[in-house]
């Protein structure tokens, strides 16, 4: 079957099975391995990808559901690694291992978009779904900070 | 018969969606949600952690995600956790606190919503609801048509 969807800006047609991870469309398809593999169920937050602009972890995401939609990758946050997010990141010294950080920022940048100046609360609450192994979770508050103006 | 209809809706598996607070429950132990998760403004989460950042249409069987369309929690108002047979019979008859919906509204829902009819199909081993969607149906219709009394204070199925 023929999906048509919308990745970091370039229309694509693809050949795949609908129930086909969306991870596993932009790994192995597309060679788009940005986006990492952590748990598989949704509990880690590594496959964080943006549909429609929307959140979600593309390990659990059958890809039918992107039918016709636009689907945003680390690849796609900025052609250079410029996001603002990015160079907080790499400013603060965020990663560590850095398996987990592409999930990292693309949530940290959904949580931007909808609230420019986050809480402390609303950092949490919406960067909660990420577990870092390392525990650099004081760095990517910090660089979520440093973005939005509130930081130190 | 409300206090039967009521042995479905305080089940876990439609009671864990109705919280007297703003983090769904989950498994029969009614835990707290895991990953952690807020009810946010609209019923389904906050930016980066919503309802269907994860779940989706259907089951997930191989990682084990529970779905169902319009995934979402129950309004505050609507909480059934905790709370006894007459409250919650009274909540239901009360389109304040029951989504604006008429009793016929009310069976209809109950007989054929999607996300209901997850109670029924959970997926992935865990309890389902008692009964059958059609028969919960069958039980709230009949209650309507009997008057839709409510228990007493106290009552227990």
């Amino acid at each position: 079957m023929s999906i048509s969807l919308r990745i970091n800006g370039e229309e694509r047609l693809l050949d795949v099975d609908p129930e086909m991870p969306l991870l596993w469309v932009l790994r192995d398809v597309l060679g788009l391995t940005g986006t990492k593999y952590g748990c598989g169920a949704a509990l880690c937050g590594a496959c964080t990808v943006h549909l429609e602009g929307q959140v979600v972890r593309s390990c659990v995401t059958p890809v039918r559901r992107a039918q016709g939609k636009s689907v945003t990758t680390i690849e796609g946050l900025s052609p250079d690694g410029s996001h603002p997010l990015q160079r907080a990141w790499v400013e603060q010294g965020v990663p560590q291992c850095g398996f987990c950080q592409a999930g990292q920022l693309m949530t940290a940048a959904a949580l931007l978009k909808e609230h420019p100046v986050p809480t402390d609360a609303q950092i949490d609450q919406s960067m909660a779904g990420n577990l870092c192994r390392c525990g650099t979770y004081c760095r990517i508050r910090d660089a979520i900070k440093k973005v939005s103006g509130g930081g130190r | 018969m409300f206090l039967e209809a009521s042995k479905v809706l305080r089940h876990p598996r439609c009671a864990n969606c109705h919280p007297d607070g703003d983090v769904p429950l989950q498994a029969m132990e009614a835990v707290p949600h895991e990953p952690p998760v807020t009810r946010g403004p609209a019923d389904r989460g906050v930016v980066g952690m919503e309802c269907t950042s994860c779940h989706q249409d259907r089951n997930l069987e191989n990682a084990r995600v529970p779905g169902a369309p319009n995934w979402h929690l129950a309004p505050r108002e609507m909480a059934w956790v905790g709370k006894s047979p007459r409250f919650i019979c009274e909540q239901m008859k009360d389109p304040r606190r029951n989504g604006g919906k008429s009793l016929a509204q009310i069976v209809h829902h109950n007989a054929h919503d999607e996300l209901v009819a997850w109670g029924w199909l959970p997926g992935h081993g865990r309890e389902p609801a008692p009964g059958t969607q059609a028969q919960f149906g069958e039980l709230v219709a009949a209650w309507v048509e009997t008057g839709a009394e409510c228990p007493d204070e106290g009552a227990q199925p």
